[in-house]
């Protein structure tokens, strides 16, 4: 029970506090593939304490939607955090839900966030939320395909216990239809947590906007829940690209070596992910919103390849 | 008189619930009244299936008829009709022969009918009227033709006899009364494409009679399907469970699609429940191929699913036409693109239609999330299987219901958002009221159980596995996990929608702490919404219902073929000022197109051939005459 | 894709680093306070009220590599409600006085308005003009005035960090 707590606690330090780090670092990649010095990684710290110290400005036109949607983004993503396997196999919330869970908890902040899109009344927001869904939508057949590929090996959806069964059996992990998986849930991630190329986080222009264009609206400590949550949604996703599709390095909770050799484990991890995800970004240009489609119905081919992979190999 | 007639009726639907939950837990009766009926007698008798879909009728008539207490429009010319919708909605699960479920059949769509020609005046009315009791009859010719067949075949009109004789029947004799009878069924179910009455027929009634048209009554198209598929047929060969299954996936897909680019409230409601029965079929179709395959808990997880999934509409899809049904009252029109703001002027209706959204949209931790995720889950484990094609079969259904999860959240953001967020788009909207004391308790109620519904899967989910177990004759076993946890197969998954409660209750707490620790500030401003430093900000410069559906418009166009009109007035004095622009972008049903037209075609040119028989002489009818009588003699 | 990326790497980072600048302080509203709360970041919102462009191409080559105002932690955003600083060019015209009003109206305290070149000290040019109301100061209260026209971006550089009190790096 303390120990289930421990890790639970652990789960919330990691995601809350190493997200905005994740973030800051994929900026300061950025900045120095393309010869700038950059911000430190360190900058949403910054950003995040003085966002705490400013007033709020709330629109009149807005409702209580408005106001209760960033704690609810917020708390979605924490709960996630307790479902993801993090730093062990045994995520403090195992029991409770798995992987189709996490992904409609996901839809339960992008539902809220897109109705406080529309709350303002602006045409910016809702142009951002009637876009977030679209690509919300599309994206969804691919995530649920590419993890009943991965839950066929492992015979689990548990996250806890696929992460378990593709580390203890090599074998299962280093086929062609793993990476297959992996490249469709890559570009998945890449359009849940809008990056490029499916949304530039950095735009101001607000008619290429999707995401950006939903928080226009929000400011002091309102934005800094809203950025907070797309912060831990990123390094969610990331985690779970890690932890499910190279496994090694997690192992049970048997007290604080092995949860320290788990994170370590995440951090080597996240480090690579967040390099090639800089890359990418700085080497792509955005698409062109209607071509977003496109890249989401090849991202559900290879899901779909993926499977048929695993079935013609059983 | 009004409140007198409703109050009976919801009384009569307690009453009706609690024959039903006595009917689930195990307890049987049956009803004999030879000489009520010819052919056969009225047989009634409840067994735990049949027990099912009364307590659900109870439970869901009740709100809808305190609702309908509440509602001056609909409440006055249709009690009658009313009255005898639920009563024979009540008798159609308890049947127990040809006789007895045909006339209740028919006494639910004739009452139905007269309920959907309330407005007598209006021509759409008029419309929907003439294509429901068209549709609804021919489904009635397949049942009529099945049942007839089978009864032929068994020797005996009784339901009883036919799960008996099933194993003994010709395959061929077999195949041909389940796709007669699957037809009459699918139709009132409003699967695809037998689906064109529904979006006419829903809208068109008063909103407590939509509620539990669309709630209860393509329930009992389901119930059908289930009786057919399942029960007295006995055991069929899988392409029965296919087609069951790509029929779902078709229906949840394209019944999404349609909703998508409805601004019709109401229409798109009826949309919904077309996807929504899809999502229950592919549960039922996975039941019936795994069934044939021989995994029992397989099939009685695909057969739970699908009934959580049949309760669960029923609750939320009422809720949503009931608050619909207070806002049309309110604003005096279904246009979506005429309403907005109404959250602050109808708190209460907004708030239901909220947690009706939220349930429809499959958000955990309410109670469409629950039943998503055990179809998900029965659509996983084909693994089991096999059958390559089998396995095939599967993965489309997981990935059109992947599909239905994400477009019914867009939409849901769309209907719940341009209705009742922001600016009031028209004057009707921004005078609008809040709904009377009985709509709000009917809809609260409905609200509540959807909660209770997505809270408690772990009591529910028994009681379902004995229904279940009752159909599929095997071994009621115990489903694992304890009062927190569902398990599923072994350790194949498990959930706990109320630790998941729980835990998003405590997070909302963690921003208030980080608040306080990290002294953030308190002060709160409220001004205008940002546009750029425009001077007014007036409903039209908000985002419509239109543009909001585009992006799937655009990238759906294969299946929309949407067409363009645009009117633009010019000023008379100059070509470069602008009066008036009308931009219109409405969609083509594809099944109008090119399945119902043909066919229409096809049929009119086929009654004027044949129609070359009445010439009108006397001579050639004498002729007829003569000729019909030597063949009897002939033949007999 | 990769030789944009190899020729990237093989140039290095070429900012530069900051020079000292001047600032003139209007007023005695940018107390140390505000700079104490926004020494690490700042977020600046861009108006044109009226402006030839001079001084919007001279502001956008200050998110080149060789200015690069990220490494401060200041950035541009798009809506003023995320912003704590205006950098308002141009001598505000009578068309967009009132869009500037609402512009400083939306921005949540604290903030402060930093007034861009010539024309938005006084007008610059376009003084006394039927289409100018005036400077910036005329309009919305400003806190600092960087003047040029159109100053270079190392002036602008070195106003904003002196304005939220930083040393030069």
């Amino acid at each position: 029970m303390i120990a289930s707590l421990a890790v639970a606690l652990v789960h919330i330090a990691v995601v809350g506090a190493g997200a905005p780090l994740l973030i800051g670092a994929l900026g300061t990649l950025k900045a120095r593939l393309v010869g700038r010095r950059g911000p430190s990684p360190w900058q949403p710290y910054a950003d995040f304490r003085k966002l705490l110290a400013k007033e709020v400005v709330v629109s009149t036109t807005t409702s209580w939607v408005f106001r209760a949607t960033p704690y609810l983004l917020v708390a979605t993503s924490l709960v996630t955090a307790l479902i993801v396997p993090v730093a062990t196999v045994r995520p403090p919330l195992a029991f409770a839900g798995n992987i189709i869970l996490l992904v409609y908890l996901f839809m339960l902040g992008t539902f809220f966030l897109a109705l406080a899109g529309l709350d303002a009344g602006s045409a910016f927001g809702g142009m951002g939320s009637s876009r977030e869904v679209a690509v919300a939508a599309l994206a969804e057949p691919t995530v649920i395909v590419a993890v009943f590929a991965l839950a066929l090996r492992a015979d689990t959806i548990d996250l806890g216990r696929i992460v378990e069964r593709f580390g203890s059996e090599p074998h299962l992990a280093l086929n062609p239809a793993h990476l297959l998986a992996f490249a469709a849930f890559f570009i998945v991630m890449l359009a849940e947590t809008g990056r490029l190329p499916v949304d530039n986080p950095a735009t101001h222009l607000e008619l290429t906007m999707i995401h950006e264009a939903m928080v226009l609206e929000y400011s002091g400590r309102y934005l800094a829940l809203v950025e907070w949550a797309s912060a831990m949604k990123l390094f969610l996703f990331m985690t779970l690209l890690a932890n499910l599709f190279v496994p090694w390095g997690l192992t049970e909770p048997t007290g604080p070596v092995a949860v320290l050799g788990g994170l370590l484990a995440l951090a080597g991890k996240l480090s690579v992910l967040t390099l090639a995800v800089a890359v990418l970004e700085t080497a792509v240009a955005k698409l062109r919103l209607f071509r977003v489609p496109e890249l989401l119905a090849g991202s559900f081919a290879l899901a779909f390849l993926s499977l048929m992979a695993v079935f013609l190999v059983r | 008189m009004n409140r007198l007639v409703y109050g009976v009726i919801a009384a009569m639907g307690i009453v009706a619930a609690g024959l039903g939950g006595y009917g689930m837990a195990g307890g049987a009766g049956t009803l004999r009244l030879a000489w009520l009926v010819p052919l056969g007698g009225l047989e009634l008798t409840l067994d735990p299936l049949g027990g099912l879909f009364l307590g659900l009728i109870g439970l869901a008539a009740a709100p809808a008829s305190v609702y309908g207490m509440g509602d001056p429009d609909g409440g006055g010319r249709g009690r009658l009709a009313y009255a005898v919708f639920v009563a024979s909605m009540c008798l159609v699960p308890l049947a127990a022969n040809t006789m007895t479920f045909l006339i209740a059949w028919e006494l639910m769509s004739l009452a139905s009918y007269a309920l959907v020609l309330h407005d007598r005046e209006s021509e759409e009315s008029v419309r929907a009227g003439w294509i429901y009791a068209v549709m609804t009859h021919a489904g009635l010719a397949c049942l009529l033709a099945g049942m007839l067949l089978l009864g032929a075949e068994v020797g005996s009109q009784r339901f009883a006899d036919w799960r008996a004789a099933a194993p003994a029947l010709a395959p061929a004799t077999r195949d041909l009364a389940f796709v007669l009878l699957a037809l009459g069924f699918a139709g009132k179910a409003g699967v695809i494409p037998l689906h064109v009455w529904l979006p006419l027929a829903h809208p068109a009634a008063p909103s407590h009679v939509s509620a539990l048209m669309s709630g209860v009554m393509i329930k009992l198209g389901i119930y059908g399907l289930l009786r057919v598929s399942l029960d007295w047929l006995g055991v069929g060969p899988p392409w029965w469970g296919a087609t069951l299954l790509v029929a779902g996936a078709v229906s949840s897909v394209i019944g999404v699609l349609y909703a998508l680019v409805e601004h019709d409230l109401k229409r798109l409601l009826a949309f919904h429940s077309i996807e929504n029965i899809g999502i229950i079929l592919l549960g039922i179709g996975s039941a019936a191929l795994y069934r044939v395959a021989g995994l029992d808990a397989l099939a009685r997880l695909g057969l739970i699913a699908a009934l959580y999934h049949t309760v669960n509409h029923a609750a939320f899809k009422a809720l949503l036409f009931l608050g619909a049904g207070a806002v049309v009252h309110a604003t005096g029109t279904r246009n979506m693109e005429a309403m907005g703001g109404l959250i602050k002027r109808m708190p209460w209706t907004a708030g239901c239609f909220l947690v009706g959204s939220a349930a429809i949209a499959a958000l955990p931790p309410l109670n469409g999330f629950v039943s998503e995720w055990l179809t998900f889950l029965a659509l996983f484990q084909n693994t089991r299987l096999d059958a390559v094609g089998q396995n095939l079969v599967f993965t489309l259904g997981i990935a059109s219901l992947a599909l239905t999860g994400g477009l019914a959240m867009a939409c849901f953001v769309k209907a719940f958002g341009i209705t009742f967020l922001a600016l009031p788009r028209s004057d009707a909207a921004a005078g609008a009221h809040e709904a009377s004391p009985p709509m709000r308790l009917a809809m609260l109620t409905l609200a509540a159980a959807c909660v209770a519904l997505g809270l408690g899967p772990t009591l529910v989910v028994p009681v379902f596995g004995s229904v279940a177990a009752a159909i599929l004759k095997t071994p009621p076993s115990a489903t694992g996990g304890d009062w927190l946890t569902l398990r599923v197969a072994g350790e194949f998954a498990s959930l706990s929608t109320a630790a998941i409660a729980v835990a998003l209750a405590a997070s909302l707490l963690v921003p208030f702490a980080a608040f306080w620790i990290l002294g953030a500030a308190r002060r709160t401003r409220a001004y205008e919404t940002w546009g750029c430093g425009r001077i007014v900000q007036t409903a039209r410069m908000e985002y419509t219902a239109t543009a909001f559906a585009n992006p799937f418009k655009r990238v759906f166009d294969f299946f929309y073929r949407p067409s363009k009109r645009l009117d633009i007035e010019f000023h008379p004095e100059s070509r470069f000022f602008v009066e008036r622009i009308e931009y219109e972008n409405p969609t083509r049903s594809i099944f109008d197109d090119w399945l119902y037209r043909p066919a229409l075609e096809l049929l009119q040119a086929a009654a004027r051939a044949v129609g070359a028989l009445q010439s009108g002489s006397a001579n050639q009818y004498l002729a007829y005459i003569l000729v019909a009588l030597l063949l009897m003699l002939v033949l007999a | 894709m990769f030789r944009q990326l190899r020729t990237a790497l093989r140039t290095g980072i070429v900012t530069e680093p900051a020079a000292r600048g001047e600032i003139e302080r209007v007023g005695a509203r940018l107390a140390s306070e505000v700079a104490r709360l926004f020494g690490r970041s700042l977020a600046i919102r861009q108006v044109d009220a009226g402006s030839c462009n001079g001084c919007e191409l001279e502001i956008t080559g200050l998110t080149g590599p060789h200015y690069d105002l990220e490494r401060f932690g200041l950035r541009f955003v798009a809506s003023p409600r995320h912003a704590d600083c205006l950098l308002v060019t141009g001598p505000v015209t009578r068309n967009m006085a009132e869009a500037l009003r609402r512009t400083w109206q939306a921005t949540p305290d604290p903030k402060f308005v930093v007034a861009v070149g010539d024309c938005g000290r006084d007008g610059g040019l376009f003084r006394g003009s039927y289409a100018v109301v005036g400077g910036v100061a005329d309009v919305v209260p400003v806190d600092a005035v960087i003047p040029g026209c159109p100053p270079s971006p190392a002036a602008l550089l070195a106003g904003l960090l002196e304005a939220i009190g930083r040393p030069r790096r």
